[in-house]
């Protein structure tokens, strides 16, 4: 075995977690090696530099879920005295992946140049594990090379997983992976699964003008707040998508016009319908199954997930993970990103810090978008006890959506979950216009342990919809959370 | 014999805007006897309006809409590039559609005001208040009849109208108090100022597609962040507004202005609407302020001391007419609602003005939060400053043609206690951005703090936590 190069830090996969931590390292003058390797999808998309996030995860999502708000806006125009917009105007969706591609691309390129002005060495290579500081290499045509590292990183993160049920689904659907590459509109769209995923996906989808169904087995948004979960499915189906509740589909054939005819189950009885376009979005699983983790003894779940310390280390001791495929984080951008960081910095900058996920503010871009920070009400609950918490809740209206009588006023909502002891704010949740922006801030607020009266005793800015935030007063339980306007 | 004299209010508020309404109901919901007038005294060009003060009628929330409005416009440019057919970018707009949609929404508050006033117990009376002495006040109504009221406890709420300007006839221009209601569209636009009140209509008009220029006496928002303030007009010329710095108009004849530059030399130029917007002042004429010896500034301003209170002990101020306080909405309302706390249920909690965040909503909007830069640099000198500045692009602003270095945040940090002491960001949906940031900042916040923050993404707040460059 000839070893081609020897390294201080090498990452395998280049997405959020491994960009940012091969960056970092190589920052304090260590030699870094990174290898990124898309496998194909069963339906052969590939996609180039940067990992999940960048070109089938975030990126597109919200440049998708934006050009269906941005239809949606039409209404909003006429009202506001626009002429010459149309209502009727029909989507192009070619024209909007042409857009969105073209920016991923100039992402891969970005990301390309950065590892080369850190002095990264990129491998566009599949990596597998050889020894615990060997590393195979295999590139497309099948040549392979071996590097040695003192230190490794694992950040191959994860894709898409399949139901088991039904023979040959790879086939017949596509997933996450291909969504945002098809070279054609999906049509009449069936999405399969209750994650965030199949909603934000099954939300854009329909902003742009297809009809789409949503099939769920159980409950939505499994692991947040509940009582936003039915307000974001009662939004979307104000909007006119379909859901197909505690139903699971059992078979999927292609038809003679390239249509899937799908059977499902839904309390027993079975039902039956045809769609252009099938997406699984029932879950995803760490893409560990290549990387021969098992002979050199790194310990992963029984989902593939690698079990690390809370300092990333994997059970094998210049082995390290992070991101997606590590068992117990949650599967976000953010966290992957500042996780590699922080590794980087102990690793190579004599740093001690770890990675705290206490408070890591979220976002879904559904149809109505919904910000969260700490305790879902099941979760406090759970935790704390109904006694020890009081929910401060409130049904409030965007000044924008006077626009519009049709806007559905009750719709936007915020709760403030507070501990009664110590008066400490451990949950926020809005839903609502702008989530993302909106809830970043307040992030930092109860990291500090902000207290709801320090909320209080901040001023708002008027007019907004942060500032409803400020100003809750209605207890869950007792009070009415609807309020009047300005 | 016991003679009882009973005044035949506890609380008199005079002024039905922010905050003499939170004032006045926070009043009776404790089972005080209160009575509240507001009357709008028709502008010089005749326009008026209902209950709910400056900002339901003539500031944040019709601003807010028309911004709304423009915006809504500029999605043009992305919605075709995103797919979507039909959208003619250079469609046209009709404004009396928009001023008719805004307007009834502004009846429905007044509406709603006058309701709650009822709900909640407060007298609403629509008549002219003048003070006679400090328990007495006269009220002249619509028809002008008068009447006599007293109170053991006042409180003056009066807000602010435009300035006028001096040597020019009113009613050759218009002011904020008419834009908002004009049943006819503007067209060609002139502003006269740099406040941020100018700026926020010159920029919704230029967005609604009419020929807008500005005319700057010396610099814009002269008491902001001076980077922040170049960049918000930077941003606007790029949008095709027309700024004249340094000059001040001289003659307005029928639709021509003329204005001079600081050299002297003079321009003419024909407009179809004039939009005085130069500053505020206090609407403290007429109150009868000199009867009961109330002092006020050189801008006439009320002065009061840390429990608002006049030097005239049982009369009270808060909002825009007060001295050295902030012309802010959720200000006057907390101060209302803090002062109710104190005469009536023995609290000793003021207001507290730092760290207040605010936004102006220009076109490319700004927000910021405690000390500009010059601020900063006055308080605390250059070497105990670190500031963090970023410049993003959107995501969204990818998919049309839009300045990709224009977005940007600032951190000022105090190098001591690593205190975040200004905050500053312009960019996309500013005001959403920044009000989470002010409950982190009033606590104290670090820059450790904000680093140690996961950001959310694709977001442009997530950029505030990711500062890294500093000078």
């Amino acid at each position: 075995m000839q070893i081609s190069q020897e390294f201080d830090f090498f990452v395998i996969g280049g997405g959020s977690g491994g960009l940012a931590a091969a960056k970092q390292a190589a920052s304090y003058g260590a030699k870094v090696g990174l290898a990124d390797f898309v496998k194909p999808s069963p339906q052969g998309t590939k996609w180039g530099l940067g990992g999940t996030c960048v070109n089938v995860g975030c990126i597109p999502k919200k440049l998708m879920h934006f050009a269906a708000m941005a239809g949606e806006l039409r209404k909003d125009q006429i009202e506001a005295g626009w002429i010459d917009t149309d209502i009727q105007g029909k989507h192009d969706w070619n024209r909007m992946t042409e857009n969105v591609q073209n920016h991923i691309k100039k992402l891969n390129f970005s990301y390309k140049n950065q590892l080369n002005k850190k002095e990264v060495k990129y491998y566009n290579k599949l990596a597998e594990l050889e020894k615990s500081n060997i590393v195979k290499l295999i590139d497309k045509d099948g040549g392979i090379e071996f590097i040695k590292s003192k230190y490794i990183l694992i950040a191959v993160g994860g894709r898409p997983s399949y139901p088991e049920n039904i023979p040959e689904i790879e086939k017949k659907v596509i997933t996450s992976d291909d969504l945002f590459w098809l070279p054609n509109n999906p049509g009449k769209t069936l999405i399969v699964g209750a994650s965030y995923v199949a909603l934000e996906c099954g939300g854009f989808l329909n902003g742009l003008g297809y009809d789409t169904t949503i099939m769920v087995r159980s409950i939505l948004l499994r692991g947040f707040d509940q009582e936003i979960a039915g307000k974001i499915e009662d939004y979307m189906m104000e909007n006119g998508i379909k859901f197909i509740k505690e139903a699971i589909p059992i078979n999927i054939e292609l038809t003679e016009n390239n249509k899937r005819l799908v059977t499902w189950t839904q309390k027993g009885i079975q039902h039956s319908d045809i769609f252009d376009t099938v997406i699984i979005a029932t879950g995803r699983k760490s893409d560990t199954n290549k990387l021969n983790l098992e002979q050199i003894g790194v310990k992963t779940n029984k989902n593939g997930k690698i079990i690390c310390t809370i300092d990333d280390r994997t059970s094998i001791m210049n082995i390290y993970a992070i991101g997606d495929c590590v068992e117990g984080r949650p599967e976000l951008t953010p966290t992957a990103i500042k996780c590699g960081q922080l590794l980087a910095n102990r690793l190579f900058g004599g740093q001690k810090k770890m990675m705290c996920y206490q408070f890591v503010p979220t976002t879904i871009f559904t149809p109505l978008e919904y910000g969260c920070i700490g305790y879902s009400e099941e979760e406090a609950i759970n935790k704390f006890t109904q006694n020890e918490i009081i929910i401060y809740h409130s049904i409030f209206k965007p000044l924008e959506w006077n626009l519009l009588e049709s806007h559905y006023a009750q719709a936007c909502m915020i709760k403030l979950i507070v501990l009664v002891s110590t008066r400490r704010v451990i949950g926020l949740h809005y839903l609502g216009p702008n989530a993302g922006e909106i809830v970043q801030g307040y992030a930092i607020a109860m990291k500090l342990g902000a207290t709801k009266e320090q909320f209080d005793s901040t001023i708002g800015i008027h007019p907004t919809c942060s500032e409803e935030i400020l100003t809750l007063t209605a207890i869950k339980g007792i009070d009415n959370p609807q309020k009047e306007g300005c | 014999m016991k003679i009882v004299f009973r005044y035949s209010y506890d609380l008199f508020v005079i002024g039905g805007g922010s905050g003499g309404l939170a004032s006045s109901k926070a009043a009776a919901q404790l089972g005080k006897k209160v009575a509240l007038a507001d009357f709008v005294v028709p502008s010089p060009n005749g326009q008026t309006w209902g209950v709910g003060g400056t900002c339901v009628n003539v500031g944040c929330i019709p601003k807010k809409m028309f911004h709304i409005a423009a915006q809504l416009g500029d999605y043009r440019q992305d919605q075709g590039r995103v797919g979507w057919s039909g959208i003619n970018e250079n469609g046209s707009h009709d404004w009396n559609k928009m001023v008719q949609v805004v307007s009834n929404m502004i009846l429905r508050l007044n509406r709603m005001h006058e309701n709650n006033l009822k709900i909640a117990g407060v007298q609403y009376i629509n008549s002219l208040a003048k003070l006679i002495n400090p328990n007495t006040i006269e009220l002249t109504d619509q028809k002008g009849e008068k009447s006599i009221v007293t109170a053991e406890k006042i409180i003056v709420s009066v807000g602010a109208r435009p300035k006028l300007y001096e040597g020019l006839n009113p009613q050759s221009y218009i002011t904020s108090d008419d834009l908002f209601w004009m049943r006819r569209p503007p067209g060609k636009s002139l502003i006269i100022g740099g406040s941020y009140v100018a700026l926020e209509c010159a920029g919704f008009l230029n967005g609604l597609g009419y020929d807008t220029q500005v005319l700057v006496r010396s610099k814009l928002l002269r008491k902001f962040d001076q980077q922040y303030a170049q960049l918000v007009g930077q941003y606007m010329v790029e949008k095709g507004v027309k700024f004249h710095y340094g000059c001040t108009p001289t003659k307005i004849d029928g639709k021509i202005v003329t204005w001079k530059d600081k050299n002297g030399k003079e321009s003419s130029e024909k407009f179809d609407t004039v939009l005085m917007a130069i500053s505020r002042q206090a609407n403290t004429q007429n109150l009868g302020l000199e009867n009961v010896g109330i002092q006020i500034d050189e801008n006439q301003k009320i002065i009061v001391n840390k429990y608002d209170q006049t030097n005239c002990p049982n009369i009270y101020a808060v909002g825009d007419c007060v001295s050295g306080k902030l012309e802010l909405t959720p200000t006057a309302i907390m101060a209302g609602r803090k002062l109710i706390k104190r005469l009536y249920q023995g609290s000793s909690d003021i207001m507290d003005y730092r760290d207040v965040a605010t936004t102006i909503f220009t076109p490319l909007e700004y927000s910021c939060i405690g000390l500009s830069e010059e601020r900063a640099i006055e308080k605390y000198g250059q070497d105990n400053l670190k500031i963090f500045e970023n410049v993003f692009k959107p995501v969204t602003w990818n998919i049309s043609a839009r300045n990709p270095s224009i977005c940007q945040g600032k951190l000022i940090v105090r190098k001591d206690t690593d205190q975040i002491i200004g905050f500053h960001y312009i960019g996309p949906e500013a005001a959403e951005v920044t009000q989470g940031f002010a409950v982190a900042i009033r606590m104290g916040a670090t820059k450790a703090d904000f680093d140690s923050t996961v950001g959310i993404h694709p977001s442009a707040a997530e950029e505030m936590v990711q500062m890294k460059k500093f000078r």
